[in-house]
């Protein structure tokens, strides 16, 4: 089984049956194999907060729901998180590409990546990091907690992780 | 008219429906006017009211009617082509134009202006667009609950604002009483 078959059967064992995606180079995999899926609904947004908008709808309609995103839509979400997200309780498992890590190619990646940990850390954001593909393991377990804590989780995945993916 | 009255005359209409309300003053009015556990209100967050109600429409079968703002909208102006290209035939999105941000002071916006949100929502193609007075908004509102098919109102109304007390239901209780009602009426 592929990493990305790996991941998505994961997220359909654990009755995630929409998921929201904003693409990343690292992502596109992945991205593919969430769209070939019988068991999720997959819908592509325009920009992270309005993906989180759309999972937290499916949430309250019963349907368990992910987003698929860049590190940089951090940045982007800040408030989405804090006053939608964390204040109402909705649990969201943000896979999320860890660009401008080592072995990045464009620099500018890196001037996101600084603040990445420090920004989940502030917003008491439970956060893991994959950096080995045995790292995958964890990933039925982190999606456990998430809905049991009904708390959003970042799962950090960066080049190392998906190099051969 | 202005939104207060528009949605005095809507609260007969809606008080039974699922409802994603928007941030601010709209909640605030829509919750002193007829608070109901089929209410879900956005305590923060700007712009998410119409992602949200999509979302949840998408998933399950009951009617859901996404009250957003003119200010909203342009705030998450792509949501609209995310709405048109999944459309969810229970989903009513109605956008009270009153060409300003009411809960910050009333300050105009650009659909008050030169912008047409109802053409907007037409170019990002969205098919049953209707853009209607303030007086009509109840009577289109309705007519669109009849029917099996996703619809975006546009209702253009005077701004102002009416004197009303903040929500004090806390966050998680407001969707917790939320969740209970979608899935009572999906059972």
């Amino acid at each position: 089984m592929s990493i990305n078959e790996k991941i998505v059967a994961d997220f359909v064992r654990n009755k995630i049956e929409f998921v929201t995606t904003v693409p990343c180079k690292q992502l596109a995999g992945v991205i593919e194999e969430i769209g070939r899926s019988d068991a999720i609904y997959h819908i592509p947004s325009n920009k992270e907060d309005e993906g989180m908008g759309l999972c937290a709808g499916s949430y309250m309609g019963g349907k368990r729901s992910a987003i698929i995103m860049q590190n940089t839509a951090i940045g982007v979400t800040i408030n989405t998180l804090v006053t939608l997200i964390q204040y109402y309780n909705i649990p969201l498992p943000m896979l999320i590409s860890y660009r401008g890590e080592i072995g990045e190619l464009i620099a500018c990646q890196v001037e996101m990546a600084v603040h990445t940990k420090a920004l989940l850390a502030q917003m008491n954001i439970p956060t893991y990091h994959f950096h080995e593909q045995s790292d995958v393991n964890e990933l039925d377990g982190i999606l456990k907690f998430s809905f049991m804590a009904k708390k959003p989780v970042a799962i950090l995945t960066d080049a190392s992780f998906w190099q051969g993916a | 008219m202005i939104r207060s009255d528009v949605l005095k005359e809507l609260q007969p209409i809606i008080s039974n429906q699922l409802v994603v309300c928007n941030i601010g003053l709209p909640s605030q009015e829509l919750h002193n006017l007829d608070d109901q556990p089929s209410n879900f209100y956005m305590l923060g967050t700007m712009g998410l009211a119409s992602s949200i109600g999509l979302g949840l429409a998408l998933v399950q079968d009951a009617k859901v009617i996404a009250i957003d703002g003119d200010g909203s909208i342009l705030t998450n102006l792509c949501t609209l082509t995310t709405i048109a290209n999944n459309p969810a035939d229970n989903f009513i999105l109605l956008i009270i134009d009153n060409g300003s941000y009411g809960s910050t002071g009333d300050q105009p916006t650009y659909a008050g202006m030169k912008t047409s949100l109802a053409q907007m929502a037409d170019a990002a193609g969205c098919e049953n667009v209707i853009e209607c007075s303030a007086q009509d908004t109840a009577a289109v509102v309705k007519d669109a609950l009849a029917h099996e098919r996703m619809t975006i109102i546009v209702s253009k109304c005077e701004s102002g604002n009416i004197k009303v007390p903040v929500i004090d239901l806390d966050a998680p209780v407001i969707r917790h009483r939320f969740m209970e009602e979608v899935a009572r009426r999906n059972s």
